[in-house]
């Protein structure tokens, strides 16, 4: 080690780089040192726990350490109770999962109750809903900003202005325009929402300690659900026209109709699914390669583990643009061919 | 936990998501996507109008070069033929002048040739009749003194011829 330090010495950024790599080894040495620790005294390393726990969901934000030096923000808990109403207490009372909270207790992030007869809704503010909140108010701040300085300056943008001006006119001319013919100015605004509300979120989940808010099933879940709802809610004539009466013979109505419902169905689901897998995938592979250290115990493997990482970690940062376009692109279709005017061609259509 | 757990939808997560994306959704609409999306139609407008503007204006300025082009054209060709006109009606003016002021002259050498032709007739015809008298006198004189001595008509012819100034 001090031969090589002394072979690259004179080069100074050499040297800052092999400080920094010196560094990761030094931490990837203290963390195996650890894993292997616990190893020994409780339990193997766990890749797959490893994983779930990042991608998961938790009822409060860790921040760093294990076990019982876990250094983490503790969240509130609410539940709905059959018997007790509306339960509200901070997820600290859990003592990381050691201790039980009146009948309340929590196992793998799952909140059960010891009362056989009691039935519980859970409703925390998990680390997802607190990252969504957070992400809600960086957005806020960010275009009300904004806005202010629109209605200050008439003229040419200047500063945030200037950074965010050509993503709105991107949604604006490049998704809504080309995919939505009649009257798209109507729903830009939603467009422009889901867009940065998705990409944001995507955002915030690549941060070391972020949550992975995109990549969980209910966030885009509901994501989903938004878009069907728009969309069949501005359907027009032509649209319900083509799934209620499709130019087939009328006996045929009875399979067409399941066939169309499964189309309105599956168009948002695959939304749905494309989203969660594409985020969700993208932080396993990421946790995946961190983990090779752990799992061979040889801090070498950072040589590998760290560039692949941070290249996958770029990688993400492309993909969590390219996902909110995406979603945002194919429900601005939906919502384009729903409210499609068939005037000009209706006897070419079908 | 598990893979069920990773794709099964959390009620608390959808409750929260649906709650959360509906007021981000409003408030943003309200206060940040109708201002900035209206003032960059509002810009965008402006720009397109300033540009038309300026296109009618270089339209127009090139009708207002060409008016004055015509204009200067016509103003030239108005200048040469009141110039042209000028021309004639001075020539005319000169030529008259001339020929008057030429008859004029004749008129004047012809008046002047008639007296002196006159006033000459009128001297000679003086200048006979002064002749005629004199004449005559001489001859009184000479007869009424002639009768007595040579000499002293010689002195007498003398003394008349004194007398008389011939002028």
């Amino acid at each position: 080690m001090i031969s090589l330090y002394n072979a690259v010495k004179g080069n100074k950024l050499v040297i800052r780089l092999f400080v920094l790599l010196l560094s990761v080894f030094s931490f990837s040495l203290k963390a195996s040192g650890v894993a292997t620790e616990h190893a020994t005294q409780e339990e193997k390393f766990d890749p797959t726990k490893v994983i779930f726990e990042h991608i998961g969901d938790s009822h409060d934000w860790h921040l760093w350490g294990e076990h019982e030096h876990a250094v983490s923000i503790p969240l509130p808990i609410i539940l709905y109770s059959n018997k007790n109403g509306l339960v509200m207490f901070l997820s600290s009372n859990f003592h990381h999962g050691h201790q039980d909270f009146g009948p309340y207790f929590i196992e793998n992030e799952h909140i059960g109750t010891r009362d056989s007869s009691e039935v519980i809704y859970d409703f925390s503010i998990t680390k997802n809903v607190a990252s969504m909140f957070l992400s809600i108010i960086i957005i806020l701040s960010i275009f009300i900003t904004i806005a202010g300085k629109y209605k200050a300056n008439k003229g040419a943008p200047k500063g945030i202005q200037s950074f965010f001006e050509p993503l709105i006119c991107f949604v604006r001319d490049e998704i809504a325009k080309p995919n939505i013919s009649h009257n798209h100015e109507k729903f830009v605004p939603f467009l422009l929402t889901i867009f940065f509300f998705i990409w944001v979120n995507n955002l915030l989940g690549l941060l070391p300690i972020g949550a992975n808010l995109t990549g969980n099933i209910a966030f885009t879940f509901v994501m989903a659900v938004i878009t069907l709802i728009i969309t069949n809610i501005n359907g027009n004539k032509y649209y319900w026209k083509h799934i209620f009466m499709p130019p087939v013979p009328v006996w045929l109505y009875p399979i067409m109709w399941p066939v169309e419902l499964v189309g309105i169905i599956s168009k948002p689901f695959a939304l749905m699914v494309r989203l969660f897998a594409n985020i969700t995938a993208g932080h396993i592979v990421v946790i995946s390669l961190i983990s090779l250290i752990f799992i061979f115990k040889n801090m070498f493997m950072g040589f590998a583990a760290v560039p692949l990482a941070l290249f996958i970690d770029i990688l993400e940062l492309l993909v969590a643009f390219l996902q909110a376009f995406v979603f945002t692109m194919l429900t601005a279709l939906f919502i384009g061919t729903a409210t499609e005017e068939h005037e000009h061609h209706e006897e070419h259509s079908h | 936990m598990g893979a069920n757990s990773l794709i099964t939808p959390a009620i608390g997560l959808v409750f929260w998501s649906t709650i959360a994306f509906t007021l981000l959704l409003f408030i943003l609409v309200k206060f940040a996507w109708k201002p900035i999306l209206g003032a960059i139609k509002e810009r965008e407008k402006s720009i397109e109008d300033a540009l038309n503007a300026a296109e009618s204006a270089k339209a127009q300025l090139g009708n207002l070069k060409a008016e004055n082009e015509k204009l200067l054209d016509e103003t030239r060709k108005e200048r040469e033929r009141i110039l042209k006109e000028a021309q004639v009606v001075a020539n005319n003016v000169i030529n008259e002048a001339r020929e008057k002021a030429n008859a004029e002259a004749q008129n004047i050498v012809e008046s002047a040739k008639a007296t002196i032709n006159s006033e000459k007739q009128a001297a000679i015809t003086q200048i006979k009749n002064t002749i005629g008298t004199l004449s005559v006198e001489i001859a009184e004189s000479i007869v009424r003194k002639n009768l007595n001595a040579d000499e002293a008509q010689q002195n007498l012819v003398k003394e008349y011829l004194k007398d008389v100034k011939l002028n």
